[in-house]
């Protein structure tokens, strides 16, 4: 800084002890915030274990990716951006807060010269930005509301206060910031020193100049009791940070850092324990039974709204919102494990306190909690946890127990015999066009066709399998199916936290697999996509009939003629599990736009931002307590979208659209195809070879 | 409070197609899926949530073989306690009397302050329930759809009536009583559970443990026996419609109109 | 055939129940010479009004008046019928609730054998009685041999006997059995009836209903089957399952655990037809079943059987009875 003028470390004739001062305000400041985080570490230390130190380079990585570079804020524009300046301002300023609190300590501290002045110019732009970007938020809670703040009824009092209260925290930070750095300049520059200049149109170089006339005590004093107040307001916000959900800037780091990397499957039940049958109790049941990864997620929950915002569920009027997942767990370890008073953590169990059953059945697991989630918290790997401890005591809603029963007992959710689960290959029409061979340990294929149960078994769904089967054979693909030797993927036995089932149905399928002797497999389902590739271990790698259709179509083996229906306008719905879990959005729709003639638009909603259809698998048994179905919103946005075939590439969805359709009283203004029947309805034939027909084999009924 | 539900393992009618064996004389038992009777889930259910408030144990016990152990187990697997297979050859082609009567005597070989059965099984039958209460002296009731344990002598039952009444009966204990579906939601058993009770020793009980006259019961005490089955001549039975959905509307809207259906 | 043969009749204020003529029937298919003799328990003006509106079917009734008895608790009833029936008798009961209450337990104090739920007698060979039940809900049914050498308690299935046309007067005698019965108690006491709640809609008296089962798979498709009775002008009703699973309230339940209803139009869709539910249908209402199970019992008892997806079909009719009705 500049000479003679004592810096606030010097003047002891105000306090007379002011060094003494910083430095007491600092350590117990500092101690505070020690004590505090320690507090809040002691539940993270009683969780259960969870595997986060993998990959490090990956995991920094996405520290710039979604961290420094606040990859996601932009999903909500307005609140992204205020949000990345308030980031960057923080970042800025945090340097040169720590550099107050030495500056406090020690005369003479100071960055050295070129870098300094920049980074001088640097603060008193980040100041005013965020003083600015405080204003406009205290603004936006009080009068614009954005919806996604409200609290409903049932989750308490609302959170407004708290956040104008937050914000004008900050808010007087940075107004301090600029008092004490217009103040300093003014009597720098009355006392005839070399004046640092301070950033051009910045708030401190307003103020300066309006500070410009004041008698240099007064501006001395001025600076010297900002400076106390900046002290005392820093350290008030640091402490004050663990204590809701200004939380999430200290953790913010570590939960991005540690953040799930695997995309699409369930963590284990418990990690490192291979032998599940040792475990006395599954799933979560009280708060102590969460990793100290989820509990750091309830404390990094920045209580934004946009994964409540996105969550289909919470749009049906499920009693289910992500957000106050997060907000009710944190408020339960704030309440059980708080920081002044005694720990209290009274084992209760969380559904039934905090959590209610329908709230955790009715989540279909689609993902978007997950994909719009700033700070990357896990929602998924959560409610399958709970749902798990609920089965563990018998907790299961009577609708799923009939669907569970026939999957233990038939290897289906219908209850249906297995011997017929190829019956949908006997359709007599179908048989003309298409020989599917059915494969085992004597009969084998290069490519298995992992049909799984809805396809299987479903009246309607059967024609997607069909549709499917015969693009297999168009395109001379070597394949089969295992009939009765398949039992369901498992996909959602284990989402709905039936672990145990999952294993006996996924070691089962990965042996028949196995016998089968294919080295790949296709499927048209992409909740038994997801299971093959994401759930299973140990079997051929798995592709999505429309990843093999654009593959053939960019080869060249599949064309396509002009659409049959040129006055309908399509759009295609993504599947959740095809879309968000797997990121597979451009193969279907390329697929589409190479069909001569065919009109297509996107709805709004679309990509990773696809609305769920209602869920699939377990979750078509579950009746829910809703204002009105996913599905019907869902064709209501493809109407909206000016679309009249909604295009999908999933039987759940499938379903869930022609229900809706019903439901809505829409029909004769909108239909749903799937896409592999649209493609087995498009394809340009070739006439049947000799080659072809001796490969094929007569179907036989195991 | 000690209860002892009795169970018995059917075939699941909602996941089997019931048919005719070639031989006509049995139901095609190849494919089928048996489970524990619902009726006596409901029961076993019912046990269970009692025990839980009040304290004690509860026994499961069926009349058959070794196929039978698996719903044991289940219902194990649910909570119960104790287990107990009732098996002997002799036993073999009781009628319900005579499963009563084995009943019976594995009651007496034990202490019981109540006993459940449910309502009826896969045979429609709802007898064993009632004659193993009279056997004993045991008051009965069945069709019961609420249970209010009083004290441990007394308990208020409800029972279904017609009309969607109730029936409002107190009993003294010991009794026996036969319980209707409904009336509770059974929790479900996951394979976790069914995994932890598979090793345990189930205690068979023959003829001999039981104290029993082996000429009271099976094929040879038997007053009723089922011959055969068959599949009914279907009589008059229902004018099927075919062809279109759309010509069957039509001639149902005929047909309604003409008998006032509509208004 | 020496063995007696008696019906146990129930009556509810004086007016004996339906089953009377059943029972008669059934007594008949026993063995065609039997005079059957109906007995009654009870107490005061009540069941001597329930015994002379029996004159005319029973050649004989017996008459069991006793305090005790004035609310059929089957405990007590069957003390009573023990006292005074003679060994080896035959007692027809109706597979009633009261039925299966009284039935097993009084077999076993009579000493006598015990079948139940009979839909069919097919006659007598030496002690041998031949009846016909069916297993499964209905989905077989089985020929099954009774030992009547020490007697028999016959439970037959409400419903399945037709009474007897054109049957003369019996001029029947009221024989009172009273005095043999002394006083009686027992281990079971009943306390009061709690009547269903009173609720929006009294099927019961609806002439045309729309009957749904656990064929309608979800809560959420109720709806179909409501629009259906709305464009009808009909009332909605259900079996059982519906009930359990708490899609309709109880009062909406046609069955013998329910409402009895006597409709000129009964629409069963997707009900498979146990004869629980069918029980509550009296009257022989014109009956459409569509059920997609083409087994299933409920089509040998309708009058219009239709193959299909309810959820389908439902809707489509609704549409055209609303153009036809326009």
């Amino acid at each position: 800084m500049v000479e003679g003028i004592h810096s606030p470390a010097q003047v002891s004739d105000w306090l007379g002890l002011g060094r003494i001062l910083f430095l007491v305000i600092h350590l117990v400041g500092l101690a505070f915030l020690s004590y505090i985080v320690y507090r809040r570490l002691i539940p993270l230390l009683r969780g259960e274990r969870d595997i986060r130190f993998d990959r490090p380079l990956t995991r920094v990585a996405r520290v710039f990716q979604y961290w420094l570079a606040q990859w996601k804020h932009p999903r909500y524009r307005s609140a992204g951006i205020l949000h990345i300046l308030i980031f960057a301002g923080f970042i800025t300023l945090a340097i040169r807060s720590f550099a107050l609190v030495i500056f406090g300590l020690s005369d003479g501290f100071a960055f050295p010269g070129r870098v300094g002045h920049l980074y001088d110019m640097a603060t008193d732009w980040a100041a005013t930005v965020v003083f600015v970007c405080m204003i406009v938020a205290i603004i936006r809670r009080l009068y614009w509301k954005p919806a996604r703040y409200a609290v409903p009824e049932r989750y308490g009092k609302d959170h407004t206060a708290d956040a104008v209260f937050l914000l004008g925290l900050i808010a007087m930070l940075m107004l301090c910031d600029i008092v004490f750095a217009a103040s300093n300049a003014a009597a720098h520059a009355q006392q005839g020193g070399a004046v640092e200049p301070l950033a051009a149109l910045s708030l401190p170089w307003l103020l300066n100049r309006a500070l410009a006339a004041t008698p240099v005590p007064a501006l001395l004093n001025v600076r010297l009791g900002i400076c106390i107040v900046h002290e005392l307001t820093f350290y008030f916000l640091l402490c004050y940070r663990p204590f809701g959900i200004q939380f999430h800037v200290i953790t913010s780091l570590f939960n991005v850092y540690f953040a799930k990397l695997d995309r699409g499957t369930v963590k284990p039940v418990r990690w490192g324990e291979a032998n599940l049958d040792e475990l006395e109790s599954f799933g979560v049941k009280r708060f102590e039974d969460f990793t100290w990864k989820h509990m750091l997620d309830f404390y990094s929950c920045a209580d934004c709204g946009r994964c409540s915002d996105n969550c289909p569920a919470n749009a049906a009027g499920r009693p289910l919102s992500p957000r106050f997942l997060s907000i009710k767990a944190r408020d339960y370890s704030f309440q059980h494990y708080p920081v002044f008073g005694r720990t209290s953590a009274r084992q209760e169990a969380l559904i039934g306190s905090i959590y209610s059953e329908d709230e955790i059945w009715s989540c279909t697991t689609c993902g978007a909690c997950e994909e719009e989630c700033p700070l990357l918290i896990e929602y998924i790997d959560k409610i399958v946890d709970l749902r798990r401890g609920q089965v563990d005591d018998g907790k299961v809603p009577q609708s799923i127990q009939r669907p569970l029963k026939a999957l233990e007992t038939r290897g289906n959710p219908y209850g249906k015999l297995e011997k017929k689960r190829a019956d949908w290959t006997l359709d007599k029409e179908f048989r003309l066009s298409c020989k599917v061979r059915i494969l085992d340990d004597k009969r084998s294929a290069d490519t298995l066709y992992f049909v799984d149960s809805i396809t299987s078994y479903d009246d309607r769904i059967q024609a997607i399998g069909r549709a499917t089967a015969r693009i297999l054979d168009h395109i001379g693909e070597n394949f089969g199916i295992m009939g009765a030797l398949e039992k369901d993927s498992g996909h959602d036995v284990r989402r709905f936290g039936e672990e145990m089932l999952f294993v006996e149905l996924s070691s089962h399928n990965v042996q028949a697999i196995k016998a089968c002797g294919a080295s790949r497999i296709v499927t048209a389902d992409p909740h038994a996509y997801n299971a093959l590739k994401n759930d299973y271990k140990d079997v051929p790698p798995v592709e999505h009939i429309a990843q093999v259709i654009a593959r053939e179509m960019d080869d060249g083996n599949i064309s396509f003629n002009p659409v049959r229906n040129a006055n309908a306008v399509y759009t295609y719905h993504d599947p959740c599990y095809l879309g968000r879990h797997n990121k597979l959005y451009d193969d279907p729709r390329r697929v589409l736009d190479a069909i001569p003639g065919l009109r297509r638009v996107e709805m709004d909603r679309c990509r990773d931002r696809s609305f769920c259809c209602g869920g699939g698998g377990l979750m078509l048994f579950y009746e829910p307590k809703e204002d009105q179905r996913m599905g019907v919103k869902r064709v209501q946005m493809a109407a909206d979208a000016g679309a009249n075939v909604i295009v999908t590439a999933c039987p759940f969805c499938m379903v869930n659209m022609e229900d809706a359709i019903k439901v809505a009283g829409m029909e004769g203004k909108m239909t749903a195809i799937d896409l592999a029947e649209l493609v087995d309805e498009q394809i340009v034939r070739r006439v049947p070879t000799d080659t072809r027909d001796a490969m094929a084999e007569e179907t036989v009924n195991v | 409070m000690e209860i002892l539900v009795c169970v018995k393992r059917v075939p699941d009618t909602s996941e089997n197609e019931i048919t005719l064996n070639r031989a006509g004389n049995d139901i095609e038992r190849d494919d089928l899926v048996y489970s524990v009777n619902e009726w006596d889930n409901y029961a076993v259910e019912e046990a269970l949530q009692i025990v839980e408030r009040l304290g004690g144990n509860v026994t499961v016990a069926t009349v058959g073989g070794e196929d039978d152990e698996e719903i044991l187990r289940r219902e194990m697997a649910m909570g119960a306690k104790g287990s107990a297979l009732i098996s002997d050859e002799a036993f073999e082609g009781s009628d319900s009397a005579g499963i009563a009567t084995l009943l019976k005597a594995f009651v007496q070989k034990n202490r019981f302050d109540l006993i459940l059965t449910g309502v009826q099984a896969e045979d429609g039958a709802a007898q064993v329930g009632g004659m193993l209460a009279a056997m004993l002296d045991y008051p009965f009731a069945s069709l019961v759809s609420s249970i209010e344990v009083l004290n441990e002598k007394k308990l208020r039952v409800t029972r279904e009536i017609e009309g969607g009444n109730k029936e409002l009966n107190e009993t003294d204990l010991p009794c026996v009583l036969s319980i209707q579906t409904g009336i509770n939601e059974p929790r479900y058993v996951g394979m976790r559970g069914i995994r932890q009770v598979a090793s345990i020793v189930i205690p068979t009980l023959g003829a001999s443990e039981l104290g029993i006259d082996k000429n009271s019961v099976g094929k040879i005490a038997a007053k009723v026996q089922r011959t055969d089955y068959f599949v009914p001549v279907l009589g008059k039975g229902a004018e099927m419609l075919g062809g279109s959905r759309e010509k069957v509307i039509d001639k149902v809207i005929e047909l309604v109109k003409a008998k006032g259906g509509l208004k | 055939m020496t063995a007696r043969i008696f019906a146990y009749v129930a009556h509810v204020n004086g007016v004996p129940d339906d089953a009377a003529s059943e029972l008669l029937a059934g007594a008949k298919r026993i063995d065609a010479a039997a005079t059957p003799t109906a007995i009654v328990t009870g107490t005061g003006e009540e069941l001597d009004a329930a015994c002379r509106a029996l004159q005319d079917s029973y050649a004989e009734i017996w008459k069991i008046s006793n305090e005790s008895l004035a609310y059929p608790n089957a405990e007590l009833v069957r003390k009573a019928l023990v006292a005074v029936l003679p060994p080896g008798s035959i007692v027809l009961l109706s597979h009633s609730h009261f039925g299966v209450d009284l039935g097993p337990g009084l077999s076993v104090k009579l000493g006598a054998a015990s079948v139940s739920d009979v839909v069919d007698i097919q006659g007598i060979e030496g002690n041998i009685l031949k009846v016909v039940r069916q297993e499964f809900g209905g989905q077989l049914s089985a020929h099954v041999r009774c030992d009547i050498s020490t007697g028999a308690v016959i439970n037959l299935r409400p419903g399945a006997f037709k009474p007897l046309q054109g049957a003369s007067p019996a001029g029947g005698s009221v024989v009172d059995k009273s005095s043999a019965v002394g006083a009686l108690s027992a281990g079971r006491r009943y306390l009061e009836t709690v009547v269903a709640e009173a609720a929006d809609v009294d099927i019961s008296k609806e002439p045309v209903l729309v009957s749904i089962g656990r064929g309608m798979q979800e809560q959420e498709n109720v709806a179909i089957a409501q629009e259906l009775a709305d464009a009808m002008g009909a009332v909605l009703s259900c079996s059982r399952p519906v009930v359990d699973a708490k899609w309709l309230p109880k009062s909406r339940q046609v069955g013998s655990s329910g409402q009895t209803v006597r409709p000129k139009v009964y629409m069963a869709c997707g009900i498979s037809g146990s004869f629980q539910h069918l029980a509550g249908i009296k009257g022989n209402p014109f009956m459409i079943a569509i059920n997609k199970n083409p087994k299933a019992p409920i089509f040998q008892v309708a009058d219009i059987g239709i193959v299909d997806d309810v959820l389908e079909f439902l809707p489509e009719l609704t549409t055209k009875i609303r153009e036809t009705v326009k």
